[in-house]
Formats: structure tokens, C-alpha cells, sequence
């Protein structure tokens, strides 16, 4: 691995956000929004329901900000795809002596940088506003937030082999591909409220069992270990299917001349 | 006659008129029998060429030709259906990342991210190409090409022929053996494009530098190449020095003989000077 490279790539995406205020705003705007929204409403929702709903607003606020975790990582990784492509850069650098899996790594990074700003102001925004704290999930935030963080990386590798296959037009996949599961990851409502057919489906996702992990201990029970043991073994076999459609959509572009279409994009 | 002698012979005429550089014989690039197809459309067809250091080796033709899809292979985008491309004596794609280290590209038709400033671009490529000194290369090459002034400049806001330039900074950041150079003046006006172009030969001249070039100027090709290669439906149709080309077809430059077979749609491929025959001949 060469490191020197990976770091080039991060710095990239530093000096672009450092660069442009509005790609900084863009990172938090949506996610408040969302949490705005979806607060008050629980909040309404708390004062009609007289009390009947008492854990109502932390599962949802809760769920945002975890959702929030699994779309940043997704986007981290396929946006700095598409920063290049927007550039017309891409070829620039597949014929640049970088590695695939440096590029990927280099992606990740950006994903993690992303996510720790616009977590962090989530956080902090869900206390003051609504008396949350997304850190009374304890210890379990931290398996819970890697499980996301492996899983969006996955859905961004997904993401960016399908807009390598298919080329610019592709693009809005980038931020398709985590809405075309969202609702069936049980992400605001338990599992048992799909039909049967659809548990089975949301039972392969591993923030499905994130979210029901999540809504279990904000409930006020342990850490539920078969939960976080299923989004573990399902997100190894995630990313290595990712990993996998990832170099063989690469291989396809080489083969077939894709690669040209990003010239003039 | 020897075989030393022989090679030495075939070599380009650089070699021979350099004074600053080690004559090497072995060439940096060796591209055989090199096919490739899209679908039923055969874009590249058993091309067979070598470049040597401090050679500058043009590819010519029409649109379509095969000339981007010829240097796309050598860069590694596009995967050959056969035939074989060494560089520096390591097999592409095998030895992919240790042959990038040595090559650089530029091309009108690519850009650096127009949202950073001229001397981040440059800062994350010498990054990537793992440039040592890297404020100290950076300043050089902006001196180099006259740009100093726009180091702190965005890149979008340049004009064409200064995105140009910043484009040529990028290439030269490794101090490549081999540069690759797609219709590098295609956006320039004829002063900068006078400048490009000498400073091409300039670093061709001090470090021995390897060009393959393409370009529809073919007054500009005349100007900086050695060697042309004239390929037409993926093939070679035509190869030797500028003046032998055109003169061989009976033509008064190349723009003449580029003319003529644009227009005269399916053309044989004409016998010409290869390495071969200059081999045979000496």
C-alpha cells in the first residue's frame, strides 16, 4: 500500500471542503433538515398522544442520526468517485501509479471525515433541541456506528461500480442506492411491521439489525449480541461482494473502453 | 556490419544528435501485434511499434483511426484483445503501477478539478506520483511554462491555454521517461503553442525524454517529431521521419497526405520504411 498516495487523495478532498463553504453547508443542511423535522413532528406527536409514545422521539431522532451515518459513508465513497468525473480528472488518475485498492481506501477516509462532522453536529444539535443524546446508547454506539460505516462503504462501492459500467449517466445512482433500501432497513419502524416476505429481505441488510439493536437498548435492554453478531457477519460478506463487483465492473470498463466516456464528461 | 551497429543505425535521429543524454538502444516502449475490437469494429489492428528515449514519435490519422484507443492500451485504460505492450522491459498490465511511475500523460480533452487552486492540483498529483521536493518541483515547473502568477489562482477560472499549461506542470511533475500527449495544443494559440512545444524538446533534450504524440496539426507534428506513425482504420498505413512520409506519397507536407487520405476513404496500406526495412537496407 502507499500510503503517500492515499493521503494525496484525502488531502484532495480536504482542500475541496476547506475550498468551497458550500459543499460544507451542503454536508449538514440536509441533516438538519431531517432532524428538524422529524423532532418536531415526534414532539407533536408526544403531546397527542398523552404520553403513550414516550420513547417515540428517541427511536426516531436516533434512527436519523444512525441513518445519517450509513448515508454519509455511502456518499463519502461514491461522491469522491464522481468529484472526478464532474472534473473530467478521472482519467487523470486511473493513469496515475495509484492502486484500486489505494483509491478505495482513500474513499473510505473521506467517508469517515464527512461523517465525523456532520455526526458531530448532529449530536449536538439532538441535545440542545430535543433533550437527546445520541450517547445514551452507550457502549453499543460504538459497534452499532462501525457496522453502519462498513455498510455504507459497501453501498458506495456498489454505487461507483455501477456509475464505472455505465458511465456519467449513472450518477444518480450515487444517491439512489441507500433509498432503495431504506425501506426495508427497518430503520423507523421495527421489522415485524413489513409483510413476511419483506422480513426476509431486510433480514439480509446488516443495518436492519443495527436498528432493531438500536431501538432495543434505547428501550432499556442490553446490547443485543445475535443483532450485532448478524450485521457483523453480513457486512463481511457485503463488502466482499462489493469489493468483488467493484474490480470486476473495472475490469469490464477496461475491457469494453469504458473508461473513455469520463474524457469528456 | 554488427548488430550494435545495426540497432544504432535504426535508431532515431535524436539519439544520434544528442549530445547531453546516454545513447540507449533499447527501447523504452514496445508495442506487438496489439489488437483490439468493439464488437465487429476492429479499432486497433496488429500494431507493432517501438519508442526510444529521447525520441519523439508521432501518432497520426483521422478520427478513428485507432490513435487514442493505441495510447488508452498503453496507459492501461483499455485492455488489448491480444498482443503485448512492454514499457521499460515490464509486461503492462502486469507491472501497471511500476510502469505509471515512469509515464505521465496530459491531453486537451482532460482537466484538473477546476474548484482547487492551481498549486493544490499540482500538490496532490506530485502526491500521487510520489515526488520528492515537492514545493521545489512545483515552483520549477510553474517558472518553467511562465505561470508562477497563477499558483494561487482557482484552475476554473483560467483561460484555456493557461489550463493548458497547468496541465503540462502536471505532466512533467515525475520527470517521466515517457510522455504521452493526446492533441496537447489543441486549445492553445500559436504563441503558447510555439512555447509548449519548445519546452517539449527542451526537456526531450536534457533528460532523453521518450513523447509518443498525437495531433490532427500536422504543421505541429512536422515541427516536433522525429518519427510519425500514419495509422488509418487501425493499421499502419504510412511510417518514417515527417519529410520521408510526405515525400514517399509525393505529397509537399503531411497536411497534404493527411488530406488525401481522409478523403480517399478506403486506402491500401502502403508499404514504408519500417525499422525492419532500415535494418535489412543498412
Amino acid at each position: 500500500m502507499n500510503y503517500e498516495a492515499v493521503l494525496a487523495l484525502v488531502r484532495r478532498y480536504v482542500f475541496l471542503y476547506t475550498r468551497s463553504k458550500i459543499r460544507l453547508v451542503e454536508l449538514i443542511f440536509w441533516p438538519i433538515v431531517d432532524l428538524m423535522v422529524w423532532g418536531y413532528l415526534t414532539v407533536y406527536l408526544q403531546q397527542q398522544g398523552t404520553g403513550g409514545l414516550p420513547r417515540f422521539i428517541t427511536f426516531l431522532i436516533g434512527a436519523m442520526i444512525l441513518w445519517d451515518v450509513l448515508f454519509r459513508a455511502q456518499q463519502g465513497v461514491a461522491l469522491s468517485f464522481l468529484e472526478d468525473v464532474w472534473t473530467r480528472n478521472v482519467i487523470n488518475v486511473f493513469v496515475a501509479p495509484v492502486r484500486t485498492v489505494e483509491y478505495v481506501v482513500a474513499t473510505y477516509l473521506v467517508g469517515c471525515l464527512r461523517i465525523a462532522l456532520t455526526f458531530s453536529v448532529l449530536s449536538l444539535l439532538a441535545l440542545t433541541m430535543y433533550e437527546f443524546s445520541i450517547f445514551s446508547l452507550g457502549i453499543a454506539l460504538a459497534p452499532f456506528f462501525a457496522n453502519l460505516l462498513l455498510f455504507g462503504w459497501a453501498l458506495g462501492m456498489i454505487s461507483t461500480a455501477l456509475i464505472v459500467r455505465w458511465g456519467p449517466a449513472a450518477e444518480s445512482l450515487a444517491w439512489a442506492v441507500p433509498f432503495i433500501i431504506q425501506p426495508f432497513a427497518a430503520v423507523f419502524y421495527p421489522v415485524d411491521v413489513l409483510p413476511p416476505l419483506l422480513q426476509v429481505l431486510a433480514r439480509w441488510l446488516p443495518c436492519t439489525h443495527i436498528f432493531e439493536g438500536m431501538r432495543s437498548v434505547l428501550a432499556g435492554h442490553p446490547m443485543p449480541l445475535d443483532n450485532l453478531l448478524w450485521a457483523i457477519g453480513l457486512n463481511a460478506s457485503w463488502l466482499a461482494i462489493a469489493g468483488w463487483t467493484f474490480v470486476h465492473m473495472l475490469k469490464v470498463a477496461r475491457l469494453r473502453g469504458f473508461l473513455n466516456k469520463f474524457v469528456v464528461a | 556490419m554488427s548488430v550494435s551497429s545495426i540497432i544504432v543505425s535504426c535508431a532515431p535521429r535524436t539519439l544520434q544528435k544528442l549530445p547531453n543524454i546516454t545513447v540507449m538502444n533499447d527501447p523504452v516502449l514496445e508495442v506487438r501485434s496489439l489488437t483490439k475490437r468493439f464488437g465487429s469494429f476492429i479499432a486497433v489492428d496488429s500494431l507493432n511499434f517501438e519508442l526510444y528515449p529521447g525520441e519523439i514519435l508521432g501518432l497520426l490519422g483521422v478520427n478513428g483511426a485507432g490513435k487514442t484507443t493505441a495510447m488508452s492500451m498503453v496507459l492501461g485504460l483499455i485492455t488489448p484483445d491480444s498482443g503485448s505492450i512492454r514499457a521499460f522491459g515490464m509486461d503492462m498490465p502486469a507491472r501497471r503501477t511500476q510502469i505509471l511511475r515512469r509515464i505521465n500523460f496530459c491531453s486537451a480533452y482532460t482537466a484538473l478539478p477546476s474548484n482547487l487552486l492551481v498549486w493544490q492540483n499540482l500538490d496532490v498529483f506530485a502526491g500521487l506520483y510520489g515526488v520528492r521536493n515537492k514545493k521545489q518541483r512545483i515552483s520549477e515547473l510553474l517558472e518553467m511554462f511562465e505561470i508562477t502568477s497563477l499558483k494561487n489562482m482557482l484552475t476554473g477560472h483560467l483561460s484555456s491555454g493557461e489550463t493548458a499549461r497547468v496541465n503540462f506542470c502536471k505532466a512533467l511533475l515525475n520527470q517521466p521517461d515517457v510522455l504521452l500527449m493526446d492533441e496537447p495544443t489543441a486549445s492553445l494559440d500559436p504563441d503558447i503553442a510555439d512555447k509548449v512545444r519548445r519546452i517539449i524538446r527542451q526537456v526531450q533534450q536534457e533528460r532523453g525524454m521518450a513523447v509518443l504524440y498525437t495531433s490532427h496539426n500536422m504543421r505541429d507534428v512536422e515541427a516536433v517529431c522525429d518519427r510519425v506513425i500514419f495509422m488509418h482504420k487501425g493499421r499502419i498505413l504510412y511510417q518514417g521521419t515527417p519529410t520521408e512520409v510526405a515525400e514517399r506519397n509525393s505529397e509537399r507536407s503531411l497536411e497534404q497526405l493527411f488530406i488525401r487520405v481522409a478523403r480517399s476513404g478506403d486506402v491500401e496500406c502502403i508499404p514504408s520504411v519500417t525499422d525492419k526495412d532500415k535494418k535489412e537496407t543498412s
